[in-house]
């Protein structure tokens, strides 16, 4: 994780306002706050993660992202960043069109369920995949909606949506020097950082 | 940050304090108070940099007895739970200052007190509040006190509204400001409560249309009503169903031929009225309440709560409680909505829990880890600051 947190530090401008979607402990935020001095806000529902947000000195709502963001106008913020959560979304299509709303840009970090691990899970074990990335059973994960890095370069497509960087990552041999090369396959976790065209 | 915190050692007996402040108080309705006394409890040690100043703004009934004990008393103050040695608003580290405002009726100057001009109580006819004045008799208190900014100003309920008025007028001189279970304004059936609260009180004939202290009356069972109704209002039906349920204290009901029976809930309401009634004025808890009523925070400032806190220059955290249907989670997330667009620093937890609009005053594990983990960070930069 703290590896996209760099590509997201690169992406986010000095002294700008940042939204991130389920912001967790807030540890981006406070990355961000320090390195970049932006004026940073996190929403978040979990009891334990509001408590070390407001500890550590990150701005922290407690809103349920898919109760909507109707509270937030348009072109708010410089930046709406979500990691690691569009996946558990209800619509990650509305979700990611309100980000567009409210941020001018907006970064995403998705797993890939592309990766050729996950496949290969499904594939021969003819089990849904347990992975480091996602380490739940079908049954009890928060992640509702699998998709892979092709599927989201789509949904950009077919809503329009510019996509300014992407990013793609992976752990070990062979795959971070095969994923540029099949991004679909190769890559674990997707960064993207994207505008309304 | 545990769930220990009723074990947490109490700040032990402490002392009311009082001061005379000689400076003329500019009342919002034109009225100049020449002179106020204000009584004031303190907890813990003011720094050397005079920075780590706590104000604490009590609400409707409260007083200036926040926390631990009066020498004999065995009830200690209405803020127990979080203000003391190791809490989340903690004594070690902080200056707390807990002030009785005027028009209260627990020292300072008020209803009960002497009118200079008359040389008779003022009673009924004691000017009419607002929360800016409260605010402005503060400051003359942080002067008296010779603290130049509050780490933090902290409120529940009309306390919130108080700490909210001080980030607009006052904004380099606080630093935090902590806004519980409140609202920038009171709702129609908020003030429908009031009224109907404040009604009580003038129909119980002892009123004497204000003047019962010169007649030697208190209206008793007017305001005892009167709490009653609001009583019922500062908790939830979920708590009351668990608190009281259907439960008898007298009678049977099976039993037809029985005498009277009395529900828990009504022994309980009527010894709540009772004992509020011996221990608050009924002026105050008129004026009070319509100063609750009047509270309107962007009033002023085109009826606009972005442009409101776009005057303010600390960080705020807004605390609401799930079950408080007097003052809503709503109500904070508006609070927190025009903080937002007005761009400044802001966190905001809704806390589980069933004990309505009371619960600011509970213990509850979350609400101490959220006002004590905040705090305990303004504490951390207050001493990176003295370094």
């Amino acid at each position: 994780m703290s590896q996209d947190y760099g590509f997201i530090s690169d992406w986010i401008k000095a002294d700008s306002k940042v939204l991130d979607l389920g912001c967790g402990d807030g540890a981006l935020l406070l990355q961000l706050q320090q390195k970049h001095n932006i004026l940073g806000y996190g929403l978040e529902i979990d009891p334990q993660s509001i408590s070390q947000c407001i500890a550590n000195g990150v701005n922290v709502i407690e809103q349920d992202l898919n109760k909507g963001l109707t509270n937030f106008a348009d072109g708010s913020f410089d930046t709406v960043v979500m990691t690691q959560a569009l996946q558990a979304m209800r619509y990650p299509h509305l979700v990611l069109d309100e980000m567009l709303r409210i941020g001018s840009e907006c970064i995403i970090t998705f797993p890939n369920f592309g990766y050729w691990g996950t496949r290969a899970y499904l594939n021969f074990r003819g089990r849904m995949p347990v992975t480091k990335q996602l380490a739940y059973q079908w049954y009890d994960t928060p992640n509702i909606h699998f998709f892979t890095y092709a599927d989201f370069e789509a949904l950009c497509r077919e809503r329009n949506i510019d996509i300014l960087h992407r990013r793609t990552m992976a752990e070990h041999f062979p795959d971070k020097q095969l994923k540029s090369l099949w991004p679909n396959l190769f890559t674990q976790t997707a960064v993207y950082h994207l505008s309304r065209k | 940050m545990s769930s220990e915190s009723t074990s947490k050692d109490s700040i032990g007996i402490v002392k009311t304090q009082s001061v005379h402040i000689n400076q003329p108080l500019k009342l919002a309705c034109g009225v100049v108070l020449p002179e106020h006394k204000l009584v004031y409890e303190t907890y813990g040690e003011l720094n050397a940099q005079r920075s780590n100043g706590i104000l604490l703004c009590h609400a409707l009934s409260g007083d200036h007895h926040a926390a631990g004990f009066h020498e004999g008393d065995s009830r200690p103050g209405w803020w127990e739970h979080y203000v003391g040695p190791g809490k989340a608003i903690d004594s070690d580290k902080f200056f707390i200052v807990s002030v009785n405002n005027i028009g209260s009726c627990f020292g300072s100057t008020g209803p009960m007190s002497i009118n200079p001009e008359t040389g008779e109580r003022w009673g009924g006819s004691f000017p009419s509040l607002r929360a800016r004045d409260w605010v402005e008799s503060q400051r003359l208190l942080m002067e008296y006190l010779n603290i130049d900014c509050w780490a933090a100003i902290i409120g529940g309920s009309l306390g919130g509204m108080q700490a909210m008025r001080w980030s607009l007028e006052h904004p380099d001189k606080v630093l935090n400001a902590v806004v519980i279970a409140s609202s920038m304004k009171l709702t129609a059936q908020n003030i429908a409560f009031n009224e109907i609260a404040r009604r009580a009180i003038k129909s119980d004939p002892d009123f004497c249309d204000g003047n019962y202290l010169q007649q030697g009356k208190a209206p008793l069972r007017g305001l005892a009503l009167a709490r009653m109704i609001g009583h019922v209002t500062y908790l939830s039906d979920e708590l009351m169903g668990q608190k009281f349920g259907r439960e008898l204290r007298i009678g049977d009901l099976v039993d037809r031929n029985a005498d009277p029976v009395e529900f828990q809930v009504e022994s309980y309401l009527n010894y709540q009225g009772d004992k509020f009634s011996d221990s608050f004025d009924a002026n105050s808890y008129i004026l009070i309440t319509k100063m609750l009523d009047y509270f309107d925070l962007s009033r002023e400032y085109d009826n606009d709560p972005i442009k409101a806190f776009s005057h303010s220059k600390c960080n705020f955290l807004v605390i609401s409680f799930s079950s408080d249907w007097r003052f809503a989670p709503e109500r904070s997330r508006e609070i927190t909505d025009a903080l937002l667009a007005a761009n400044r620093p802001v966190s905001y937890t809704e806390i589980e829990s069933d004990k309505g609009h009371d619960a600011f005053l509970l213990p509850n594990v979350r609400y101490e880890d959220a006002l004590g983990g905040y705090l305990s960070r303004v504490a951390t930069q207050l001493q990176g600051g003295a370094q």
